[in-house]
């Protein structure tokens, strides 16, 4: 029941928000405003939202830390998914790759190792969720308001799907080689780190 | 005689390389091919340094746990074969240098350039003429040899990492002052040897006498290193250098022209020390670089190790350079006119060059222990043995000698120059032989000896005779070494005994010690048997025949009679250590070591060094030997192989000093030859008669009938003395007056300016006590009572100080959007 | 192209959303793999952010996707170390609960 009112509450706040968005605020043009009212690619960009941020709930507000931890899955895909709208493709597939294959089996290896999961009923409780709710209202509702308010100068403009990779590894060797560089370090100094912070201690 | 002469004919040949040996004719057609410096680039040489340093730097950093963990034997094996893989190597690029045509030895290996500042520019760059290779030959194989020695020698030292650490850091370097192509990079070495000098004679750095010789022979050396610097400073003035451009030059550029014959130099040099671009060249021309002049140079451009082919008259970069070829070739090329720029300057009414070759002499007086600055020498032999013969007699003392030879082109220039070199050479000579008489430490009379002998070797460079000095450096670098290691052997022998008159007899005990040392004391005593006398003689010859090369014609005889009557008490002193040392009865104590602690073996008779002492010095005596026919003079008009082997790099002053010799027949020659045999027989004798088997009361006798003149040189005529006197006084009475200066006038100033000063801060401690710190007492409680409060929000809660975070995040979002 | 058409500001409200459930994530949690989780979510609002300017921008020069991809390495990075805390945290206490683990508190 829980999740239930949880994806529902989700709904109508998104709901709100872009009713906020897209009505309350007058005189918000993007553009002309001839045309279909929605577009296929704009429902894609509903549906992707919609599902990155309904999955975000779960995470938020999911009893089981297994069931934030799936959930977790969805906002990354839906991220993912956002990013190939962004004409990011290979961010996209940086994300599908490193995050969804990477960090989220990662967590759940950690999930597994750490809970007994068929033992305890609430593996993810939560504290103080009244003050967190205030949080989250003051912050979505700031930073919605800021993001639908705050004069953008940018306009989309039509850009050609083409890969990008090959400008972002010029961008990598040629403009930003030195943060590069520095993160390839930092990246050894972390699996370095990781295993000696993870290994056992060898008893003598 | 015949018989040497074919085996010198056999050595010549082969070192002069296959299909050599038809070309180059005579003198004449030499001269005229004098042009620009001609060189192969390769990229190995930096390999012969490298070696040592890396032994160096592994021994230094990781030779303890090593020695610690494997034993001594991994940190001595690592150190001698670094010094066989140097050796090697130098092998190789001597095998290359010999390959090349006779005028084109010159191997060059640029790595990178270190720094460029304004004209001063620092290559790290690496070159082998005959004359550094035969150094390098030197350094590594003797090196390599007294690296074997020590093994034995410092068997007891707990410290052996160190040592070794030390040895080949000093190889090291002494490679990089002998190899370098610069000013640079021999200064860099210049100063790392003295460095290694200083560590290692204080290698037993617990006892405060070893420790105070290190500190006098380093600062000694600084003092030769100021003329050395100043010296090269005026070198640098003189040839256009600047640390100010003014208005009349032009750029930076245009005052690198490319000298070629058909624009003479003088035709831009303006008065002063300004150069002012051809008008014709300049605009046209881009700047000159190296790279560019190399492809000017060659038909086919430059590539990396491609040979360049010398073209008369070819292109040569004229200004202010820190570069030995460079250098050499503007002032060998006439055409650049740089010569006689030179020659034309002044400093301050001083004609330049000898005020140049004199500063630059103050430096090797330093290093290579010449008259004033002989003294740290002698009390260098506090370090180990092996230390001794490394650096304080075949390598480093030698780095003046070959300073000057590798400047040859610029000593030659200025006949004041020459003439303080010879002169000091012939006095240091002269004076340190005669304290040789009498010294009664083993290693003091070697000491004094190499003193002596490098006194023959500036007589030798002085007088323009640099092959004959460099291969004095040569037969020096084995003989010394041979009788250095040999007096090692006999102190490790006789339980760390230095005194002679302790010893006697050891020939019993130690025949292969005793055998060497006995074929070194032939060689340095001038017996034409070993490679000693054929140097000497050279260098007295050469001496005698100097005619204009010094300043009076007359002089160059002068200084072959003192060198003459040296080479007497060389003789003397040598013999006599060998008799003392060897012959009669033993004279030490039996089981007399006093400190009597764990070493087991100590005490009881003198026994024969280790093996690998032994074949050392078998080794260095067969090199005595072998080394003659580097020097052997051939039939009417054939020289000797090292003058052949040296004659591209004493190239340029070969006309000059010739041209200016006294020109004495060969009956002179013969004469002085027979002259010199006569002392080597006359010292031998006399030490003979006086100290065979010490039955002679004859020293006795003198010694206590003129005590005083016995107690005079026995006491090294007081130098350090006198130099206590005078110049420590001096500098101590100026510490004095300083320390009398601070004490009443600035003490007084600061004492009065305190009692002030007291006074207001008892009227202030007043306030301060009441008022101040009320306020002060007040606040830091508030802060205390603030913190303790404080503390509680510093929950240890993420969540808090997330809390914490949004809500101010958010407030400024908000407050940008209010204000706006 | 009406006003329903995604826009800049469509984009970053998803980010918005996203951000501030991660942060109640990470208020509210107590597990400390619930903790890493809202971070992700953080970061990742932060990349669509990034994107999304790196997209509507006048002149677009792909910075803001090199940035997000910087993001994501470091997220990677973070999350195998924090993972690794976590571990060594439970192998020692048993727990992961980042209420109870505040020995360095004081």
């Amino acid at each position: 029941m829980k999740t239930v009112a949880g994806y529902a509450t989700v709904i109508v706040m998104t709901a709100a928000l872009f009713a906020e968005l897209t009505m309350l605020v007058p005189g918000l043009h993007w553009g002309p405003s001839e045309g279909p009212l929605l577009t296929v690619g704009d429902a894609v960009f509903y549906l992707l939202a919609s599902v990155a941020m309904v999955s975000a709930v779960l995470v938020a507000f999911s009893k089981s830390i297994l069931y934030s931890a799936i959930a977790l899955l969805g906002a990354l895909l839906g991220a993912g998914g956002l990013y190939v709208l962004l004409r990011a493709d290979f961010v996209a597939v940086t994300q599908l790759l490193i995050y969804i294959g990477g960090v989220l089996v990662l967590i759940l290896f950690a999930v597994m190792l750490t809970s007994r999961i068929g033992q305890a009923s609430a593996t993810n409780p939560a504290t103080s969720v009244v003050a967190g709710l205030v949080l989250l209202a003051a912050l979505g509702a700031v930073l919605g308001f800021a993001a639908a308010e705050a004069p953008w100068k940018g306009a989309a403009h039509p850009l050609e799907l083409e890969a990008t990779a090959e400008r972002i590894g010029d961008l990598f060797l040629g403009h930003y080689l030195v943060a590069f560089e520095v993160i390839s370090l930092l990246l050894l100094a972390t699996l370095v780190g990781a295993v000696v912070v993870a290994r056992k201690e060898i008893k003598e | 005689m015949d018989l040497l002469c074919h085996v010198r004919d056999f050595v010549l040949a082969a070192a002069e390389g296959a299909g050599e040996a038809a070309k180059h004719g005579e003198g004449a057609a030499r001269e005229a091919a004098l042009g620009v410096q001609a060189f192969k680039r390769v990229g190995y040489l930096w390999l012969i340094p490298f070696f040592p340093m890396v032994g160096a730097i592994v021994n230094a950093v990781v030779g303890a746990r090593l020695q610690k963990r494997f034993g001594k034997s991994v940190v001595t094996n690592l150190a001698i074969g670094a010094m066989a893989a140097a050796f090697v190597t130098a092998a190789v690029a001597f095998v290359d240098l010999v390959g090349q045509p006779e005028h084109e030895r010159l191997l060059v290996n640029h790595l990178w350039n270190m720094f460029t500042a304004g004209d001063v520019q620092a290559n790290l760059t690496f070159a082998l003429d005959p004359l550094s290779m035969m150094m390098v030959l030197i350094i590594t194989f003797i090196g390599a040899l007294i690296h074997v020695y020590s093994v034995g020698y410092m068997a007891e030292d707990p410290d052996t990492w160190r040592f070794f650490a030390y040895l080949n850091l000093f190889v090291f370097s002494m490679l990089l002052l002998v190899m370098g192509d610069n000013f640079v990079l021999m200064f860099f070495g210049w100063e790392g040897v003295g460095l290694c000098s200083y560590l290692l004679i204080g290698f037993w750095y617990k006892d405060i006498d070893k420790a105070k010789a290190a500190v006098k022979a380093f600062v000694t050396n600084r003092i030769g290193d100021f003329g050395f610097v100043l010296g090269l400073f005026l070198l640098f003035w003189a040839l256009g250098g600047q640390w100010e451009k003014r208005s009349v030059i032009p750029p930076h550029e245009s005052r690198w022209a490319l000298a070629d014959p058909a624009h003479l130099y003088e035709a831009r040099a303006e008065a002063g020390t300004t150069y002012v671009a051809d008008p014709t060249l300049s605009p046209q021309t881009p700047p000159a670089t190296y790279a560019e002049v190399e492809k000017l140079a060659t038909p086919e451009g430059w590539r990396p190790g491609a040979s360049i082919a010398t073209r008369d008259g070819g292109k040569v970069r004229v200004g202010p350079t820190l570069s030995f070829r460079e250098l050499r070739d503007q002032i060998a090329v006439e055409s650049t006119g740089v010569k006689n720029r030179l020659t034309g300057l002044t400093f301050f009414g001083m004609p330049l060059l000898a005020l140049v070759g004199i500063l630059l002499f103050v430096g090797a007086t330093a290093k290579s222990a010449q008259i004033p600055l002989y003294v740290w020498l002698p009390d260098a032999m506090a370090g180990p043995t092996p230390v001794s013969a490394l650096i304080h007699a075949a390598t480093m003392v030698t780095a003046g000698v070959y300073m000057v030879a590798r400047l040859n082109f610029l000593f030659a220039l200025s006949t004041t120059a020459m003439t303080v070199i010879a002169c000091t050479g012939a006095a240091t000579a002269l004076f340190a032989a005669s304290i040789g008489f009498v010294q009664n430490d083993i290693k003091k009379v070697l000491a004094y000896s190499t003193v002596s002998q490098l006194g023959f070797m500036f007589i030798g460079v002085g007088v323009g005779a640099y092959w004959a000095g460099t291969y004095h450096l040569l037969t020096h670098a084995f003989f010394k070494a041979c009788l250095f290691l040999g007096s090692g052997s006999v102190i490790l022998g006789c339980h760390h005994e230095q005194d002679m008159r302790k010893m006697g007899g050891l020939k019993k005990y130690m025949p292969l010690t005793e055998k060497t040392y006995l074929y070194a004391c032939i060689a340095i005593s001038g017996f034409p048997l070993a490679n000693g006398f054929f140097s000497k003689d050279e260098i007295l010859w050469k001496a005698f025949d100097a005619g204009n090369n010094l300043a009076d014609p007359a002089l160059g005889k002068v200084i072959w009679l003192v060198g003459w009557v040296t080479a007497l008490g060389t003789a003397f002193y040598m013999w006599r250590s060998y008799y003392l040392t060897f012959t009669g009865e033993y004279r030490g104590g039996h089981g007399a070591h006093e400190s009597g602690d764990a070493h087991g073996h100590h005490g009881g008779l003198p026994h024969e060094s280790p093996r690998s002492m032994t074949w050392v010095l078998a080794a260095l005596a067969v090199g005595c030997f072998l080394t003659i026919f580097l020097g052997l003079w051939g039939p009417a008009g054939v020289e000797p192989v090292l003058e052949r082997w040296l004659e591209p790099v004493l190239a340029p002053s070969h006309a000059l000093v010739a041209a200016r010799g006294a020109h004495e027949g060969p009956l002179a020659e013969w004469l002085l030859m027979a002259a010199s045999v006569a002392v080597a027989f006359g010292g031998w004798a006399a030490a003979r008669a006086l100290y065979k088997d010490a039955k002679s009361t004859v020293p006795a006798t003198l010694a206590a009938k003129y005590p005083r003149l016995h107690r005079w040189v026995l006491d090294k005529y007081y130098v350090d003395e006198a130099y206590r006197k005078t110049v420590l006084a001096a500098i101590w009475a100026g510490a004095k007056a300083c320390d009398l200066f601070d004490r009443v006038v600035v003490d007084g100033a600061v004492n009065a300016a305190a009692a002030v000063g007291r006074f207001v801060c008892d009227v202030d401690g007043a306030i301060d006590k009441y008022l101040v710190d009320g306020a002060v007492n007040f606040v830091a409680d508030g802060a205390l009572g603030f913190g303790r409060a404080l503390r509680r929000v510093q929950t240890g809660r993420l969540e808090h100080y997330l809390y914490a975070a949004v809500a101010g995040a958010l407030a400024v979002v908000l407050l940008t959007f209010l204000v706006q | 192209m009406s006003q329903l058409a995604p826009g800049l500001p469509h984009f970053l409200v998803v980010g918005a959303v996203l951000f501030a459930l991660g942060t109640y994530t990470v208020v509210t949690r107590t597990n400390a793999v619930g903790i890493l989780m809202g971070v992700e979510l953080i970061l990742n609002a932060a990349n669509v952010n990034f994107v999304a300017f790196d997209r509507f921008n006048p002149s677009p020069h792909l910075s803001g996707q090199v940035f997000s991809l910087f993001v994501i390495v470091l997220a990677a990075a973070e999350a195998a170390v924090a993972l690794a805390i976590v571990l060594a945290v439970y192998l020692n206490t048993k727990t992961i609960d980042v209420t109870e683990a505040d020995t360095l508190r004081e």
